[in-house]
């Protein structure tokens, strides 16, 4: 199913994102969708998330589509020129994959093989216009392809509390007019800003669903603050968070939080994001608390 | 070794608005510059009562150069609407540095040469790419500037202005756009999807 449907139809969209392992054993990440995410709408699958090597995006989509969940293929421009990109996304639409995610992705220096050529031969924008080019029946160098061409939901991401947000709305224009299809934003700790941006986002008339972690701790928190782009954790929540240890290790307070913020959030968006970061097991009791 | 080649017509002919100050470069000895082309489009601007003035140097990459002859010709470039550099990436950065309000476009393309570059200041950078960006990103190198070489706008990876590769460096984009937005030129944002052409050697052929 293409999640564009699920828009078209007026849903609140929930989608989670996993992370493939590294290494071939991927029997405890498909245990954990089954189990805590099949109620929802679709499940991201990362790409070599943070320049991390690890098991492929696309054969773990595969895995996730055979045990009857709907994935979301995260593709970036960081490891493959277009002539890979393009493959890779033809080889998709063959396995009946129809949902995409397409990123610039993270520099090869912030991930575990600092010595790797960065690709970028393709970015964002000239990647979904790639996909556009391929659904008329004609790849990038202008050559046609052989038979039906491959239809997919395109998605993109923006960064609704980045400090830069006017250049991030202006990028969003580009993909809007590329081809983007729906929007996932970066993770949002501050509903006033999300709110501030949607009143700007709105008028490129695309979905967008509201990117959203369950905060695990104040030294996580702390972390993002320091060193993710475009998420900044308010000090009245790193409070919340300090109050009572045991409540925020056990997941109460992060569960709490993040409730909070999709609640606020939900009459501005279409849809929410939940990045777990490993606590997948918590999902169905953030959504419970969020009132969907 | 570098060549600095005309734009085609087309390109040229949308980039003018309005009345035109040129800037010629003839460059460091190791720049290969279009003579014949040059004179050619100053001509023609000429007939079209398009053109206010013109200078031809060498090494408008210095900066303390640069900024001598261009006040002597003040007259004619507070005159023009816009100014036309023809010379290689480095130098329209630098002419571009200079005209806080100006439009400063570039009118060549830049492809490398094997042998040695010419003399650049540190802070501009050319890579070369065959295919200047500068008319769309404000006259900052989209190339040398990000440290991905999107040509399509910032990465989300700035973190308080600073680009996630390197936390010294600003983000390049981030420049681009506050270029941009000073100089009243965000529209250029919305230009078609750039996919960059690596075949530039073919190029320099042709
Ligand atoms: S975009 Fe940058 S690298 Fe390319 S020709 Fe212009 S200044 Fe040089
Ligand atoms: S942070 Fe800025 S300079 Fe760095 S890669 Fe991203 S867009 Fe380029």
């Amino acid at each position: 199913m293409k999640i564009t449907e699920a828009f078209e139809r007026g849903e609140f969209v929930v989608t989670a994102e996993v992370g493939p392992p590294k290494g071939i054993h991927i029997e405890h990440v498909v245990e954990e969708a089954k189990t805590y995410l099949s109620g929802i709408t679709a499940v991201n699958v990362t790409d070599n998330q943070s320049s991390v090597m690890r098991l492929g995006s696309l054969a773990t989509c595969k895995v996730l589509k055979d045990e009857g969940l709907t994935p979301i293929f995260q593709l970036t421009c960081r490891d493959r020129n277009r002539i890979a990109l393009q493959s890779d996304l033809l080889s998709a639409a063959m396995l009946g994959i129809e949902n995409l995610l397409l990123l610039t992705g993270d520099h090869t220096r912030m991930g575990d093989h600092p010595q790797a050529k960065p690709v970028f031969d393709l970015d964002s924008v000239s990647l979904i216009h790639t996909v556009k080019q391929l659904e008329s029946g004609v790849d990038l160098g202008g050559n046609e392809l052989v038979g039906e061409p491959p239809k997919f939901a395109k998605g993109a991401v923006v960064s609704p509390c980045s400090d830069s947000v006017d250049a991030q709305l202006a990028k969003m224009e580009r993909k809007v007019a590329a081809g983007c299809d729906y929007f996932q934003t970066q993770a949002v700790f501050e509903p006033e800003k999300f709110i501030k941006f949607m009143e700007k986002a709105k008028q490129f008339g695309k979905p967008v669903q509201v990117g959203v972690i369950i905060p695990k701790s104040v030294g996580m928190a702390r972390f993002m603050n320091n060193n993710v782009a475009g998420v900044h954790v308010p000090d009245d929540m790193l409070e919340e968070l300090k109050k009572d240890k045991e409540k925020t290790k056990a997941g109460i307070t992060g569960v709490e939080i993040a409730a909070r913020i999709i609640k606020e959030c939900r009459p501005y968006c279409q849809g929410v994001h939940i990045m777990a970061l490993g606590w997948e097991a918590k999902v169905p009791e953030l959504l419970k608390q969020a009132g969907i | 070794m570098l060549i600095t080649q005309l734009k085609p017509k087309e390109t040229i002919a949308s980039l003018v608005e309005g009345k035109v100050f040129v800037i010629n470069c003839h460059g460091c000895k190791e720049v290969s510059f279009p003579e014949k082309e040059a004179v050619e489009l100053q001509k023609e601007l000429e007939a079209q009562g398009k053109l206010t003035g013109v200078i031809t140097t060498d090494y408008i990459c210095n900066p303390e150069n640069m900024k001598l002859r261009l006040e002597s010709h003040k007259q004619e470039i507070d005159a023009a609407d816009m100014i036309l550099v023809l010379s290689c990436g480095v130098g329209v950065q630098t002419v571009a540095e200079y005209f806080e309000d100006k439009k400063v476009c570039a009118a060549c393309d830049t492809y490398p040469l094997p042998g040695f570059q010419g003399v650049t200041p540190l802070e501009y950078d050319c890579d070369q790419c065959g295919e200047c960006y500068l008319n769309i990103t404000g006259g900052i190198c989209p190339i040398t500037a990000c440290s991905k070489s999107l040509v399509n706008g910032q990465c989300g990876g700035a973190k308080n202005g600073k680009c996630e590769v390197d936390s010294n460096m600003e983000c390049g984009w981030e420049r681009i756009y506050r270029r941009l937005a000073q100089l009243g030129r965000l529209d250029v944002l919305k230009c078609p999807t750039q996919i960059r052409n690596y075949a530039t050697e073919e190029k320099t052929e042709a």
